[in-house]
This record gives structure tokens, C-alpha cells and sequence, in this order.
């Protein structure tokens, strides 16, 4: 049996805390935004989520190119561990974006360029899973999964940029102060503090969530493999 | 003597279209399928003359892509059940031949159906304004962005235990640029917009199609190799 890595039950401590201080920035220290008050709250988590679930895809994709060339499977569960735990986000920033879209656009759900991006974007997870799920072998697997993320990965910036055409009323915080009708605003130190807090805690959290799932990822393959032999004999 | 890469390409489109020609199967259920689709729209959206000039695009697309679909799925059916793809597989060719002449192929076939639905279309709504050249050039850079990544995920699907199903789930999220840029090019020429108004649209489907032909022609080594 292999032994959990002492470094990786530091990680879970260190991301439990992380979040915990995160919690307490965004509730607590965060200043209340003047026009839409407490419910913007709900951005430094909205931010930090769909930062990690960005990188997540980004790191799919860069998996996927490695598996291709390497044929390591150890890629292979790296590539799954990051679009599991980007998916897992995504949905978690896309419902948090839906609470904070309610008050503020007077409506949960508007057909806006990242909202419709996210969404198709959650719709070519799904599909990989489904892939995966239909085929028994593991390399060919792992060789459909990397193509499948890879010609995800290109189309959704392309997907973003056709739907940018239509017009954005996705407030663009950071650097824009003509979004304030939409719903954006201009952040105060103690804001921007905060918002680097999450993501800062988010990030360890993603790097934990990713360890766990490639270790589990072996781990299932061990057991797998210890299957087949005990069957064997 | 391994023949040429053109040669072998046309060789699979021949064999794909003669195929064709002698059962028609997949035309012909392409075809019915598009004439149900619209006529289900025709009552799904009432379209009268004020509906239809918002949404003759988007019917025309949605139409053919899930046409597309069908003979996508065929397309490759045929070649695994038979165990032909093994045979092709085993040809001193280029892998990427096999693929170039199965898109040339599913290129055709979506094409003919397009070539028989829009007089159709017109006949039926009275819209002559589909007969453009602009149109008809955004629908030939749609089918093509389509086409190709169609072609090289309906490999991929016929391989899967649950095949036919997974190839629209597969196909729609990667595709739904094309079908966007394609509605929003062709929903402007029908109401006669200005040059400038398309080129976005029509920019971007063409760096689709670069992209995209180029990444399938590069990734279907990988989906046929055993």
C-alpha cells in the first residue's frame, strides 16, 4: 500500500486554512460595496473559482500534448485529475455569477459572451467524460481523452471571440471604469487585497484537489492491475 | 508502389461517392430528415413573413447540422462495420489521404443536400434572397469547418461503445463557432447588410477552418492507430 505524502496532508492543512482566511477576507474585512452592498461579496469567489477552473483547462490541454508525444499515462491522469477538478469549478463559479446576477442584471442567466463561453465550455467537459466513459481501453482512452481536450481547448477562445460579437454586459472589473452601469466597480486596496487573498487560496486548493485525483488516479490503476492478476492465476 | 497522396485521396472519395450513387441510403435519409426539420420549424416558430426574416439563418443551420450528423455517423459506420476502415488502414497510403477523402466525401454529401434544400427553402418561403453569392460562400466555409472536425470526431465516435449517440454531444460544443459566425454572416447578407457587417463573422471562419483542418488532419493519426 503506498503511503499518503507527508507533503500532500500539509497541502490539505495549508488549503483548509487558506480557504478559511479567504472566507474571512471576503466576509468580513472586504469594505461593502456601495451600490450593490453585500451581494458582491460573492465576486472574490466567483473570481477565484474561475481563475482556477481557467487554469485547469490550460493544463488539460498542456497534458494533452504531452501524452501525445510521451505516451506516458501518467499524463493521462494528470490531464483527467485537471479537467475533473476545472469542470467541478467552473460549475461552482458559474452558480456563484448566477447569485451575484440576480440583484444585480435583474436576472440569473443572460446569453453574454462568458456566460455562454462557460457554459459551452462546461458542455465539452461533459463530453470528454462521456468519451472516456465509452471506451474500455486505457490507452486508447487516454489517447481520445488528450485529442478530445486539445480540439476542445482551441475552439473555446474561438467560441469567446464569435460570441463577442453579439454585445458584453459582462462588467470587466479590472482596468475598466466605464463598466460601472453594468455592474462593475471600481476597487477599493482592502478590495483588491481580498481579491488576491482568493485567489491566492484557490490556487492551493486547485493544486491539492489535482494531487488527490492524480494519486487516486494511480491508485485505481494499481487495483486494476491487481485485479487482472488474481483473476490470472 | 505507394501511390501518390492525390491519388489516393481521390481514390476514397470515388469509392465513398460511387458507393453512394448505387444506394443513395445516406442521401436520401439526409434529405428526408432536412424537410422534417423544417417542417417542424415551420410550426415550432410560426414562420410567418415578419419570423422568417430573423430566422431563416438560423433554421437553414440548425437544419443542417443535424443532417450533417446523420451522414457523418453513416459515413463511418460503413467503413467499421464492414471492417473496411482495417482495409484502408492496411493501404500503402498516407493516413491523412484517408482522412482527406473521407471529409472531400462528407463534404459532398452535406453540399448536395444544401444544394437541394435552399431552392426548396426558397420555394417553400418565398426567399430568393438565400441565392447570393455571399451566402453561399458562408455556407461553403461553414461546411467546411464542420465537415472537419466532423470527420475526424465521427472517427472517434464509431470507436466508443456507445457510437452513434456520442457524435453530436462530441461534435456541437467544438462546432458551435462555426454555426454562430455562420448564423450571424448569413442572418446579415439575407437582410442586405453592409460588407463591413460580415467580415467579422467571416473572418472568423476562416481562421476556424485553417485551424481546424489543419488540427484534424494532424490528430486522425492518433484516432485510427491501433
Amino acid at each position: 500500500m503506498q503511503k499518503k505524502p507527508i507533503l500532500l496532508t500539509i497541502l490539505d492543512v495549508l488549503s483548509i486554512i487558506a480557504i478559511g482566511v479567504a472566507t474571512y477576507f471576503a466576509l468580513v474585512f472586504a469594505p461593502t460595496e456601495l451600490v450593490m452592498g453585500e451581494v458582491q461579496r460573492v465576486f472574490y469567489f466567483h473570481v477565484g473559482t474561475g481563475w482556477v477552473a481557467l487554469l485547469g483547462f490550460i493544463i488539460a490541454s498542456i497534458a494533452g500534448i504531452a501524452y501525445l508525444i510521451s505516451k506516458n499515462m501518467m499524463w493521462d491522469r494528470f490531464g483527467l485529475a485537471a479537467v475533473e477538478v476545472s469542470a467541478m469549478f467552473f460549475l461552482i463559479t458559474i452558480i456563484l455569477g448566477s447569485i451575484w446576477a440576480r440583484p444585480a442584471w435583474n436576472t440569473w442567466w443572460t446569453w453574454d459572451v462568458r456566460l455562454t463561453t462557460a457554459a459551452i465550455t462546461e458542455l465539452i467537459f461533459i463530453a470528454y467524460f462521456m468519451l472516456r466513459q465509452g471506451i474500455e481501453d486505457p490507452e486508447k482512452r487516454a489517447r481520445f481523452g488528450a485529442v478530445y481536450t486539445l480540439l476542445g481547448g482551441l475552439s473555446a477562445p474561438i467560441t469567446f471571440m464569435v460570441i463577442r460579437l453579439f454585445r458584453s454586459i459582462h462588467p470587466v472589473v479590472v482596468g475598466n471604469p466605464s463598466a460601472a452601469a453594468q455592474g462593475g466597480f471600481d476597487m477599493s486596496p482592502d478590495m483588491r487585497n481580498t481579491l488576491f487573498v482568493a485567489l491566492i487560496a484557490f490556487t492551493i486548493l486547485f493544486i491539492d484537489f489535482i494531487w488527490h485525483r492524480v494519486r487516486l488516479g494511480g491508485l485505481q490503476e494499481k487495483v486494476e492491475q491487481l485485479k487482472l492478476k488474481t483473476l490470472g492465476e | 508502389m505507394k501511390p501518390s497522396f492525390l491519388k489516393a485521396t481521390l481514390a476514397i472519395v470515388q469509392k465513398d461517392l460511387a458507393a453512394e450513387f448505387r444506394s443513395r441510403e445516406l442521401l436520401t435519409a439526409m434529405l428526408t430528415f432536412s424537410v422534417l426539420v423544417i417542417l417542424i420549424f415551420n410550426f415550432a416558430l410560426d414562420l410567418n413573413i415578419d419570423v422568417r426574416q430573423k430566422v431563416t439563418a438560423g433554421v437553414l443551420w440548425t437544419t443542417f447540422a443535424f443532417a450533417g450528423t446523420l451522414g457523418l455517423n453513416r459515413s463511418m459506420a460503413v467503413e467499421k462495420d464492414r471492417g473496411c476502415m482495417d482495409g484502408l488502414l492496411l493501404a500503402p497510403v498516407d493516413r491523412s489521404a484517408i482522412f482527406f477523402g473521407k471529409a472531400i466525401s462528407n463534404l459532398a454529401f452535406m453540399l448536395i443536400v444544401e444544394a437541394i434544400v435552399l431552392p426548396l427553402y426558397a420555394f417553400f418561403y418565398n426567399e430568393f434572397r438565400i441565392f447570393q453569392l455571399e451566402f453561399i460562400a458562408v455556407l461553403l466555409l461553414g461546411s467546411i469547418g464542420y465537415i472537419a472536425v466532423g470527420t475526424l470526431l465521427s472517427a472517434m465516435a464509431v470507436q466508443t461503445r456507445t457510437r452513434e449517440i456520442l457524435l453530436p454531444i462530441l461534435l456541437f460544443p467544438i462546432v458551435v463557432p462555426v454555426l454562430i459566425a455562420s448564423v450571424l454572416a448569413s442572418g446579415a447578407i439575407i437582410i442586405g447588410a453592409e460588407f463591413s457587417e460580415i467580415r467579422a463573422p467571416l473572418n472568423l471562419l476562416i481562421v476556424y477552418d485553417v485551424i481546424f483542418i489543419a488540427v484534424s488532419f494532424m490528430f486522425f493519426d492518433f484516432i485510427v492507430e491501433e
